[in-house]
C-alpha cells in the first residue's frame, strides 16, 4: 500500500499525518517535495495542512500552480483517491479539482476547538468505518474555512450528496455548515477538521481513527 | 511601465472584513460611509512593446493565478 | 564629524559619551555611534540589572545551561533536553499591536531552535490596560492575532499563559513571550564563535530598514509623541521563520556548525560581538555582502537593522558548501558575510572602506553598568482590611468571576492552535499546559505566573510569590517542577523606589528558587515601562517548565464525577489584604501580600504530586486568585457539574471563601480512594479539610449560598466576548 504526502514550503502538518499513518495503519508514507514533476504510483495522495506559501495572495493559491500538481490533477482525474486536510482542501478547490472556495472565517478571527463533526455517508473510500451521520469530534484549526459556492454549484453538490462532513453549529460561516466535501466521483475528499490530531484520546479525541482506517480497508480490497 | 491590478470580491460574497471596517467606523461617529468591500492592489513593473501586450499579459496572469474568478473579479490599469 | 547632540539621540548620556570617546581614542564614525549606541542601551547591554541579576540562583543537576546563552538548557533525561526562555516586545506592541506580539513571538523562537532545539510550544504573557480603557480593544484584538498568527503559521502550539489588565498598564501594555524546544544532549549549539579565518555566515530574510533604533526605543520611556514611532517596529514573516527553522535543524544533523545566534535585538551588530565576544576572538564584516531588499543602505543602516528571520552563523570551511546547499533547498538566503580574525575587533567594512573598527571589550566587558540608588518608597501605613457591611456572597462569587483578571480567557485562546504537533495533553485553561514528548511515556507541563498587585505592594513577597505559584501550577498537572525562565517588567530604574523594587525582587525570586530547586536558567528585563512618568505595577513575570515521566496517570486525572469528595490541602483562608475579593468587591488595596512559607510550600506540593502520581486523585486545582471558592468554580465550570460545599463557621467566613494565603491546593478524590489519601496526608502531617461533594449542577455553599453553573458559567464566560463585540 502506497500513500503520498505532499509538502510545499509552510506545510506544517505533514509530520502529524506521517505519523498518524504509521500509528493507525503502521505504514510508512512517502513525503514528497511540490518541487517534484511526477508522484510514485500510489494508492492515496495527501495534501497536509499548514500555510503553504504563508498564506500568500490565498490560502493555497500558490501551492495549487507548483509542478507537482499537474500529475497530481492528472492522477486525481484517472480517479487516484485523494485527500485534502485543511491547507489540503483549500488547495483542492484552487486548482478546482472541488468546487467552491474557503473564505476568511466570518468570525475574522482563527479558530482552534475539538469541534462536533457529522460525517454523513458511510460508503466511500474514506468513511466506510463510521455510520452514517454519525457525530464525531475532530479539532479544528484555521483563520480560512468558510466554504462559499454559487447558488446553483450548492444546490447540486447537495443533491448528489457530496457534502462529506457538517458543523454541528456553525462556526465559520461556511455554507450549510460543510465542513468536508467529495468531489462527484467520490475519490477525492476535501476537509477542514484535522483528522491526524484525533487518533489518540490522550489528546482529546481518537474520532479521527475510523478515517484512516476506512481508507485501509477501501485499499486493501 | 507600471501596471495596478485591483482585485475584488464579488457582490453576491460576504464581505466580512468590509463589514468590520464599516462597524469600526460607526464607533468613530463617520456615519454617512455605507457598503464598504475590501479588496487588494497588486503593483508591478512590466516590459511589454506596447500597451496592448502588457494589457493582454497582465490579464493572462490575473486569470491564472492573481484573482480567484470563483470569488473574485479585477480591473487592471497600464500606465 | 559628529555633533553635540548626536549622542543624546542615540540615547548616550554625557558620561557614557566620555567613556565611548576615552576607550575608542578618537572621534567615531556615525556606524561606530549606532553600534556603541545599540550596544550600550539597556536592552542589550542591561547596564541598570546586569549588577543584580547575578545574585540568581541558577544552578542544580537538571541545569546543562544556565543564564548567558541564547535560552537556558534542562536536562530531562534519556538524553533529551529542554530548551527555553521567555522575552518581552512591550513597547513594540503599544505602537503596533499585531506585528510587535507576532515579532516577539518570532524572536523568542529563534532563541530557542538557534540552541538546536525544535520549539514543541509557546506560552504567553499579557498585562493590558483597564478592561474599559478606550484603546484596551485594539490592543488586545492586534496582540492576540500577533500572537496567533505567527505561531499558528510556524506550526507552534500556543498552549498555555495569563492575561492580566490593569490601570498601570494603561500607556504600557506587556506582551511577554516564551518557547520551550527538545533537543538531544549531543544537539545543543552556543553562540560562542570560534578558528581563526572561519566563515561567518548570515542566512535568512533580506535585510531592510525596519526595527533601526527598536533597541534604543525599548530603552526608553514614551510619552505623547510616541505614536509618531510607528516606522521602528518590525514586520515579521512567520512563513520565512518555517523555512529558516527547517533549514537551520536541518544542517544541525550534520557538523557544519561552529557557533550560531539568531539576530535579534540590534541585529547584526548584537549577534557579531556577542559571538566573537564568547569566543574571546575578533570578527570582520563585508557589508557589500548582506542581502538586502532596500536600495543603497548605509553601514549604519545594515549594522542596525532589526528586520526579523535572520541567523547569523560561523561554519566549519569543509562543510559551507553543503551548509549552502541545505539553504537554498529551502529557499533561504545563505551569503558568506565575514569571518573570524584573531584581533579581538570587531571590523566593519563596506564599499572598501573601514566603516568601524572596535575592540571588542568595550562594547561588551567595558559597556557601562550602573548601580543605581535604591531606596524603598515612603511607606504607607498599611491598613487593615475593615468589612462593615453585609456582603452578599453569591453576588461577590459572581462579580468575582466576571472580574477581568478571573474571567474565562477563551475568546483568546481560542485563537491559538493548540492541537498542532498533535501531541498537547489537556484543555485549555488548566493551570499548566502538558505537551507529550513523541514517541516517548514523557511530557513536559508548563506555566507562567506572576501577581502584579503582590509584587508592587511588596516587591519582596510578590517575587517568592511569583516562583511559588509557578512551581503550584507544574506540582498540580502531576509534574516534577524543573527551571524557571524570567521577564522582569519594570518602570524606570533611575527612580530609587523602583530600582529598590527590582532588587528586592531579586532578593524574592532567589529564595523561592533555592528552597523549591527551581532554578532561573535563562531570562529578560524590560525596564522603562513608564509613559508621562507614570510607571507600570511591578511585574517580574516567572515561566516554568516540569517533567512527567510516565503520562497514563493523565487518563483518569482531570475528570470528576458525582459523588467524589472535596478536600482543601493547607490552611484555612487568612487575610484578604491585596486579593481579588479586596479589589473587586470592595474597592481597597491595603498592600500586604500573603507571605509564602516556602518550607510549606515544598511538603505540601511534594504530597500532592505523590497523590496524583498515585492516581489517588480526580482532580487538582491549586488556589490563587479570587481564594477557595473561586478555585472550585473554575473547576465545576471546567467538569460541568456541580458541588455541595460546607465550609465549618469557626472562623470569618469571607477569609475562608476570598483569602489568597498560598500553597494550597482543592482536590477531589472518589469515596474509594480517600482512605489512601488520608494516609499519605496524616503521615506527612499536612493540613487538610473536607470541604464537600461533587453533586447535581449546582454550587451550594452551607446550605445557604445556591449558585446554578448556568450562572457560574456565564459570569465566568461573558465578560471578554461581550467586550469585543460591543
Amino acid at each position: 500500500m502506497e500513500i503520498s504526502i505532499i509538502r510545499f514550503p509552510g506545510t506544517n502538518c505533514e509530520v502529524d499525518t506521517y505519523n498518524a499513518v504509521k500509528k493507525v495503519l503502521g505504514i510508512t508514507s512517502k513525503i514528497l517535495s511540490c518541487k517534484d514533476t511526477t508522484i510514485p504510483k500510489s494508492d492515496l495522495i495527501i495534501i497536509p495542512g499548514g500555510f503553504s506559501y504563508g498564506d500568500y495572495l490565498r490560502s493555497g493559491a500558490i501551492a495549487a500552480r507548483e509542478p507537482i500538481m499537474s500529475d497530481l490533477i492528472k492522477k486525481a482525474k484517472n480517479g487516484v483517491n485523494i485527500l485534502g486536510i485543511c491547507n489540503g482542501f483549500q488547495i483542492l478547490t484552487e486548482c478546482n479539482l472541488l468546487p467552491g472556495v474557503l473564505l476568511k472565517n466570518n468570525t475574522l478571527k482563527f479558530i482552534s476547538k475539538i469541534t462536533n463533526i457529522q460525517v454523513t455517508r458511510n460508503d466511500t473510500f474514506f468513511s466506510k468505518d463510521y455510520d452514517k451521520n454519525q457525530s464525531v469530534k475532530i479539532p479544528v484549526a484555521h483563520h480560512d474555512g468558510n466554504y462559499f459556492v454559487d447558488q446553483e454549484t450548492l444546490k447540486k453538490i447537495e443533491q448528489n450528496e457530496q457534502v462529506a462532513m457538517r458543523y454541528a453549529e456553525p462556526i465559520n460561516g461556511s455554507l450549510n455548515n460543510i465542513a468536508g466535501l467529495y468531489n462527484n466521483k467520490f475519490n477525492i475528499l476535501g476537509m477542514m477538521p484535522h483528522p491526524e490530531r484525533a487518533i489518540d484520546n490522550q489528546t482529546g479525541t481518537d474520532d479521527g481513527t475510523k478515517l484512516f482506517q476506512s481508507m485501509f480497508k477501501s485499499m486493501s480490497l | 511601465m507600471k501596471a495596478r491590478v485591483f482585485i475584488r470580491l464579488k457582490s453576491e460574497v460576504l464581505d466580512p472584513q468590509g463589514q468590520a471596517i464599516e462597524s469600526s467606523l460607526k464607533n468613530l461617529n463617520e456615519n454617512n460611509i455605507k457598503n464598504i468591500r475590501q479588496g487588494k492592489l497588486i503593483e508591478m513593473d512590466i516590459e511589454a512593446k506596447n500597451l496592448e501586450e502588457a494589457r493582454k499579459s497582465i490579464e493572462n496572469i490575473t486569470l491564472k493565478l492573481l484573482a480567484n474568478t470563483v470569488i473574485e473579479d479585477y480591473k487592471i490599469e497600464i500606465e | 564629524m559628529p555633533d553635540k547632540d548626536i549622542y543624546q539621540s542615540h540615547g548616550i548620556n554625557d558620561d557614557e559619551k566620555k567613556l565611548l570617546l576615552d576607550s575608542l581614542g578618537r572621534e567615531p564614525t556615525i556606524t561606530e555611534i549606532g553600534i556603541f549606541s545599540v550596544m550600550w542601551s539597556e536592552h542589550c547591554s542591561y547596564k541598570s540589572s546586569r549588577y543584580w541579576l547575578k545574585e540568581l540562583h541558577t544552578s542544580g543537576k537538571q541545569v546543562i545551561q544556565g543564564p548567558g546563552e541564547n535560552a537556558g538548557v534542562v536536562d530531562i533525561g534519556d538524553n533529551q533536553a529542554v530548551i527555553f526562555k521567555m522575552e518581552s516586545h512591550n513597547h513594540p506592541s503599544f505602537i503596533e499591536p499585531y506585528q510587535g506580539a507576532a515579532t516577539g513571538v518570532g524572536g523568542i523562537m529563534r532563541d530557542v531552535f538557534t540552541m538546536g532545539a525544535r520549539p514543541i510550544a509557546l506560552l504567553n504573557s499579557l498585562r493590558f490596560g483597564e478592561i474599559n480603557h478606550p484603546k484596551t480593544k485594539y490592543l488586545l484584538s492586534g496582540v492576540v492575532g500577533g500572537i496567533g498568527g505567527y505561531g499558528n503559521c510556524v506550526g507552534i502550539p500556543t498552549i498555555s499563559g495569563e492575561t492580566g489588565f490593569d490601570s498601570s498598564y494603561n500607556g504600557n501594555n506587556l506582551v511577554n513571550a516564551m518557547c520551550v524546544g527538545l533537543t538531544t544532549h549531543d544537539k545543543i549549539f552556543y553562540s560562542k564563535a570560534s578558528g581563526i579565518g572561519n566563515p561567518v555566515v548570515y542566512v535568512g530574510a533580506k535585510t531592510g530598514r525596519d526595527g533601526i533604533h527598536g533597541a534604543t526605543m525599548a530603552s526608553g520611556e514614551f510619552d505623547d509623541e510616541s505614536e509618531k514611532n510607528r516606522p521602528t517596529v518590525q514586520v515579521g514573516d512567520p512563513y520565512a521563520e518555517k523555512l529558516l527553522l527547517e533549514a537551520c535543524l536541518e544542517l544541525m544533523q550534520e557538523d557544519a556548525i561552529v557557533s550560531i545566534q539568531d539576530m535579534g535585538a540590534a541585529g547584526l551588530t548584537s549577534s557579531s560581538v556577542e559571538m566573537a565576544d564568547k569566543g574571546q576572538v575578533g570578527i570582520e564584516l563585508n557589508l557589500d555582502k548582506i542581502p538586502t531588499r532596500q536600495k543603497n543602505m548605509t553601514a549604519y543602516e545594515m549594522m542596525l537593522s532589526e528586520s526579523q528571520e535572520r541567523m547569523l552563523m560561523v561554519l566549519t570551511p569543509e562543510k559551507t558548501q553543503l551548509a549552502k546547499e541545505v539553504f537554498e533547498k529551502w529557499g533561504v538566503d545563505f551569503e558568506i558575510v565575514g569571518e573570524i580574525t584573531d584581533t579581538n575587533n570587531l571590523v566593519v567594512k563596506h564599499n572598501n572602506k573601514v566603516e568601524a573598527n572596535i575592540p571588542i571589550t568595550y562594547l561588551t566587558d567595558s559597556a557601562p553598568i550602573y548601580k543605581r540608588d535604591a531606596s524603598p518608597r515612603k511607606q504607607k501605613q498599611k491598613s487593615s482590611l475593615i468589612i462593615n457591611q453585609d456582603i452578599n456572597i453569591k453576588d461577590a462569587i459572581l462579580k468575582l468571576l466576571n472580574s477581568p483578571n478571573i474571567c474565562s480567557k477563551k475568546w483568546i485562546w481560542e485563537q491559538y492552535d493548540r492541537s498542532i504537533m498533535a501531541n498537547t495533553l489537556n484543555p485549555a485553561g488548566d493551570d499548566a499546559g502538558i505537551v507529550r514528548i513523541e514517541g516517548t511515556k514523557k511530557a513536559i507541563a508548563m506555566s507562567s505566573d506572576v501577581n502584579p498587585k503582590y509584587c508592587t505592594a511588596d516587591a519582596m513577597k510578590g517575587a517568592k510569590q511569583a516562583v511559588a505559584e509557578c512551581w503550584r501550577n507544574i506540582i498540580s498537572m502531576g509534574a516534577e517542577p524543573l527551571a524557571i525562565t524570567n521577564c522582569l517588567n519594570f518602570g524606570n530604574p533611575e527612580k530609587p523606589e523602583i530600582m529598590y523594587d527590582f532588587v528586592k525582587t531579586i532578593e524574592g525570586i532567589t529564595e523561592a528558587s533555592k528552597e523549591l530547586n527551581f532554578p532561573v536558567v535563562s531570562g529578560n528585563v524590560s525596564l522603562y515601562n513608564e509613559t508621562n512618568g507614570k510607571a507600570i505595577n511591578n511585574t517580574p513575570t516567572i515561566g516554568g517548565v516540569g517533567l512527567i515521566n510516565d503520562i497514563s496517570f493523565l487518563e483518569k486525572f482531570g475528570s470528576i464525577t458525582e459523588g467524589d469528595q472535596v478536600f482543601l490541602i493547607g490552611n484555612k483562608g487568612k487575610n484578604l489584604s491585596c486579593s481579588a475579593f479586596e479589589e473587586v468587591i470592595m474597592g481597597r488595596n491595603t498592600e500586604d501580600p500573603p507571605d509564602v512559607n516556602l518550607k510549606t510550600e515544598k511538603i505540601n506540593g511534594e504530597i500532592v504530586k505523590k497523590l496524583i502520581n498515585d492516581q489517588l486523585l480526580s482532580s487538582c486545582h491549586d488556589i490563587s486568585d479570587g481564594g477557595l471558592i473561586i478555585s472550585i468554580c473554575e473547576l465545576l465550570i471546567k467538569s460541568n457539574i456541580g458541588a455541595d460545599i460546607n465550609i465549618a463557621n469557626n472562623g470569618d467566613i469571607l477569609e475562608e471563601l476570598f483569602a489568597e494565603n498560598q500553597s494550597r491546593y482543592i482536590v477531589s478524590v472518589s469515596s474509594s480512594n480517600q482512605d489512601k489519601m488520608f494516609e499519605i496526608l496524616n503521615n506527612a502531617s499536612i493540613e487538610y479539610y473536607h470541604l464537600g461533594n461533587i453533586t447535581g449542577n449546582e454550587l451550594k455553599v452551607n446550605d445557604k449560598i445556591v449558585i446554578s453553573l448556568r450562572e457560574l458559567t456565564e459570569a465566568f464566560e461573558n465578560l471578554i466576548p461581550e467586550l469585543m463585540a460591543s
